[in-house]
C-alpha cells in the first residue's frame, strides 16, 4: 500500500517535472508570477484602469466641460438605493441657496422629488473609442439632465461634475505616462543598446551622459521647460511636449536595465554560438538576445511608469504641465491646492485615491513582473 | 583612491556645466529677449528707456553676439557673481533669493537625516523579526509612502491638521519670527517647524530605504558567520549589530548619490503646499511669470547645490567604507 502512494507520488512528480522541462519560456513566467499575489492583485487593477482609459466617456454621466455657478462646490451625494423597502435607486433633487450669513452655497435635497436612477441612459454626446457617435452612458437620471440632477463625487467651484471629470482625468494621466514610457523605452534601449553591445569609449560617454542627467534635480528642471513652452499651444502639443519633457530623464533608468542585460548576455553560450555561426550583429541582438532580456525590460517599463504619472500630475499640479481645458489627475488636484479649498470643500482631494491606487498596483506589478522575468534562476 | 576621487571631480564639474548650459537655456528659451522685457518692465512701471541706453544694454549683455557667445558672457557674469536683474521685483536676483537657498538645504539636508534615521532602525526590526506583525504594518505604511507623490501627504497632512487640530501647519517659522532678523530663538523656532517637512519629503525615500535595508540584512542574516558568532555565544544584540548590519549598511552609502536630488526635487512642489520659505514659490512665480534670469538662477543654484552636496557625502562615505570606490 505504502509502497504503491511512494510509487504515485514519483510519478507526479515527474510529470510536473516534465511539464517544466517542456514549458515555454513565457509560461515558466506565468507560473512564477501567478504565484505573486500582489503582482497578480496589482495586475488586475491596473487592468481595471485601462478599461476606465478606454471608456471614460461611456463611465462619465455629465459632460467634464460643462459648468454652471449654480451647482459650484457641491458635496458629494448619495444614492439611495432603496424605496419603500424595494430596490429602486435614485437621487433626491437639490435646492441650492446662500447662506445669508457665511455667504457659502448650500444645498438642501428635497425628499419629495425622487429622480430613478438608470442604467445606459441618454447623455451628452461622444464617440466610443473616438470613431462611434453615441450617447449612451453607463449611469443617467431618468427625467431629467445628468447634469442636473446627479453628482456622485459632488462638483468643482465652477459647477463641473468631479466623477466625470475624473474618468476623463483618468484617462489622460494613465496615457500620458503611456506615451512617455514608450518614448522612454526607445531612447532607453536605444542608448542601452548601443552602450553595451559597442562598450569602449560610447560606452563610457552614454555612462557618464546618464551619471550626469540623474544629479540633476528633476522637478525644477520640468518647470523650467514647462514653464517655455507657449501659452497659446493647443492641448495635443502641450501633451506630446510633456511626454518628450518627461522622457528627457526617464530613459537613464532604463538605458542602465538594458545596458546590464546585454553585458551579461555577451557571455552566454548560446550569443557566442550564433557568432561562431556568423549570424549578422542585428540578428544576434534581435533573433537571439532581445527575446532573452524581453521580460526584463517589460518589468523594468512597469516601474518606469508610476514615476511617470507622479511627475505628469506633480507638474500639472503646480501649472506647469498640462492646463485647463485639458484635464488630468494634476489639473484636478490643482483644486485643492489651498488651505481654504480643504477646509471647505475637502472632496476636492479625492481624485488622490486613484493616482495612490494606480501607483501602488503598477509598483505590485512590476515588482511581480521583475520577481517573475527570469524563470530560469532559482 | 586618486582615481576615483580625480573621476569624481571631473563628473562634478561636467555635471555644473550640464546644468549651467541647461539653466542658461531655459533664460533663453521664452520669445523675446532680456532688453525687450527690461524695456517692458520698465515701461509698466512709468519709467522709460531711451534708445540708446537700450543699446548700451544689449551690448552690455552681448545680446548682438552669437549664442555661444552669450553663454560664455553670462558664464562670466555669473562666475563674478552677477546674475542679471529679476523683472519682477526690480531689484538683483541674489538679493531676491536671500537666506532662500539656505533654508532649501536645512529642508533637504534634515529630510535626508529623517530618512537615515527611520530607515536604519526600521528596516533592521523588520529583517531580524521578518513576518511578524510590526513588519507587515512597516511593510504595509511603507508600499503607501511609495506610492503617495510628497505633494499629495502634504495635502493630506495639511487637511488632516486642519480638521483636527484647526490649524495650519504650512510654514518654517511662527508668525512672529517671520520676517525677523536671524537669531538662537528664530533657529530654535524653525527646528522645531522642520519634522513635518521632513517627514513628508523623506517618506518616499525612508520606504525605499527599508526596504533595501531589510533585504540586504536578510540575505546576510543566512550567511554561516552569523551563524558562528552566534554558536560563540555572542549576545543576540552584538551578533546581529557587529557584523551583518555593518555588512547591510551598504545601501545607505550608496543611495545617497540619487537620494539627495531627489529630495531637493521634491521640496520644490512641497513647498508650494506647506508654503515652506525655500526657493520652491520664487522659482514658480518666477516661471509663471517668465522672469528668466531670476528662474534660471535657481536652477543653476539649486542644481551646483545638489552636486556639491552629493560630492561631499561620497567623500564622507568613501571615508566610512573604503569598499564603495571599488564599484566606482
Amino acid at each position: 500500500m505504502a509502497e504503491t502512494r511512494i510509487a504515485r507520488d514519483e510519478a507526479a512528480t515527474t510529470v510536473t517535472e516534465e511539464r517544466i522541462w517542456v514549458a515555454s519560456q513565457w509560461q515558466l513566467i506565468w507560473w512564477r508570477f501567478r504565484k505573486h499575489r500582489l503582482a497578480m492583485a496589482g495586475g488586475i487593477v491596473i487592468l481595471l484602469s485601462y478599461l476606465v482609459v478606454i471608456g471614460a466617456d461611456f463611465l462619465a454621466y455629465s459632460d467634464p466641460t460643462a459648468s454652471d455657478a449654480n451647482r459650484s462646490l457641491m458635496p458629494p451625494q448619495a444614492i439611495r438605493w432603496l424605496d419603500d423597502g424595494r430596490l429602486s435607486p435614485h437621487v433626491l433633487a437639490l435646492k441650492g441657496r446662500r447662506d445669508p450669513v457665511t455667504l457659502k452655497r448650500v444645498y438642501e435635497p428635497d425628499p419629495n422629488k425622487k429622480l430613478p436612477v438608470i442604467l445606459f441612459a441618454q447623455g451628452f454626446e461622444y464617440k466610443f473609442l473616438g470613431v462611434i457617435p453615441t450617447d449612451r452612458h453607463l449611469i443617467g437620471v431618468e427625467g431629467a439632465r445628468a447634469e442636473e440632477s446627479i453628482f456622485i463625487l459632488g462638483t468643482d467651484q465652477l459647477g463641473r461634475d468631479l466623477w466625470s471629470r475624473l474618468m476623463r482625468g483618468t484617462q489622460t494621466s494613465l496615457t500620458i505616462g503611456l506615451v512617455g514610457v514608450a518614448l522612454s523605452l526607445f531612447l532607453g534601449i536605444l542608448f542601452g543598446g548601443l552602450s553595451g553591445s559597442y562598450g569602449g569609449v560610447l560606452d563610457t560617454v552614454i555612462q557618464r551622459i546618464i551619471e550626469v542627467l540623474r544629479s540633476i534635480p528633476t522637478i525644477p528642471l520640468w518647470m523650467g521647460l514647462g514653464a517655455a513652452m507657449p501659452r497659446d499651444w493647443e492641448i495635443t502639443k502641450v501633451y506630446l511636449a510633456i511626454t518628450v519633457i518627461l522622457s528627457l530623464i526617464g530613459w537613464t533608468e532604463l538605458a542602465r536595465v538594458v545596458r546590464g542585460r546585454f553585458l551579461s548576455l555577451r557571455q552566454e553560450d548560446f550569443v557566442l554560438a550564433a557568432e561562431f555561426v556568423g549570424c549578422s550583429r542585428m540578428r544576434i541582438i534581435f533573433r537571439h538576445m532581445v527575446p532573452s532580456f524581453l521580460s526584463h525590460i517589460i518589468a523594468a517599463t512597469t516601474l518606469a511608469l508610476p514615476a511617470m504619472i507622479i511627475s505628469e500630475t506633480s507638474l500639472s499640479f503646480v501649472g506647469l504641465g498640462l492646463r485647463p481645458p485639458a484635464i488630468s489627475w494634476g489639473v484636478l488636484l490643482q483644486n485643492a491646492q489651498t488651505i481654504q479649498a480643504l477646509a471647505l470643500s475637502p472632496w476636492l482631494l479625492i481624485p488622490a485615491i486613484p493616482v495612490i491606487i494606480a501607483i501602488l498596483a503598477l509598483n505590485f506589478l512590476g515588482d511581480g513582473l521583475r520577481d517573475a522575468a527570469d524563470p530560469y534562476e532559482v | 583612491m586618486l582615481a576615483y576621487l580625480t573621476r569624481r571631480v571631473f563628473l562634478a564639474v561636467l555635471t555644473v556645466w550640464a546644468i549651467s548650459v541647461i539653466s542658461f537655456v531655459i533664460i533663453q528659451l521664452p520669445p523675446g529677449d532680456y532688453v525687450s522685457s527690461y524695456i517692458a518692465a520698465m515701461e509698466a512701471s512709468g519709467s522709460t528707456v531711451s534708445e540708446q541706453e537700450a543699446q548700451n544694454l544689449r551690448i552690455q549683455y552681448g545680446l548682438d553676439k552669437p549664442i555661444y557667445v552669450q553663454y560664455i558672457k553670462w558664464m562670466r557674469l555669473v562666475l563674478r557673481g552677477n546674475f542679471g536683474m529679476s523683472m519682477e521685483w526690480g531689484r538683483p536676483v541674489v538679493d531676491v533669493i536671500g537666506d532662500r537657498l539656505l533654508l532649501t538645504i536645512v529642508v533637504s539636508a534634515a529630510a535626508v537625516l529623517f530618512t537615515w534615521a527611520l530607515a536604519l532602525p526600521i528596516g533592521i526590526y523588520s529583517a531580524v523579526r521578518q513576518y511578524s506583525i510590526g513588519d507587515y504594518v512597516f511593510t504595509f505604511i511603507g508600499f503607501i509612502g511609495l506610492a503617495t507623490p510628497s505633494f499629495l501627504l502634504a495635502l493630506v497632512l495639511m487637511y488632516l491638521g486642519f480638521t483636527w487640530f484647526d490649524t495650519n501647519i504650512g510654514g518654517l517659522f511662527s508668525p512672529e519670527y517671520a520676517l525677523e532678523p536671524w537669531s538662537v530663538a528664530r533657529v530654535w523656532d524653525m527646528i522645531k517647524h522642520l519634522p513635518l517637512p521632513a517627514l513628508v519629503l523623506g517618506l518616499t525615500g525612508t520606504a525605499q530605504l527599508i526596504r533595501i535595508m531589510r533585504a540586504n540584512l536578510l540575505d546576510e542574516l543566512r550567511k554561516p558567520y552569523v551563524e558562528v558568532a552566534r554558536a560563540k555565544g555572542l549576545p543576540e544584540v552584538k551578533v546581529i549589530l557587529k557584523y551583518p548590519v555593518r555588512v547591510a549598511l551598504n545601501p545607505f552609502a550608496s543611495t545617497i548619490g540619487y537620494l539627495f536630488p531627489y529630495i531637493v526635487s521634491g521640496s520644490i512642489i512641497v513647498s508650494l503646499v506647506l508654503s515652506l520659505p525655500t526657493v520652491g514659490p520664487l522659482l514658480l512665480k518666477a516661471l509663471l511669470s517668465q522672469d528668466m534670469f531670476l528662474a534660471g538662477t535657481i536652477i543653476l543654484m539649486l542644481g551646483v547645490m545638489t552636486v556639491i552636496g552629493t560630492f561631499v557625502s561620497d567623500l564622507l562615505l568613501m571615508w566610512i567604507d573604503p569598499r564603495i570606490r571599488l564599484e566606482g
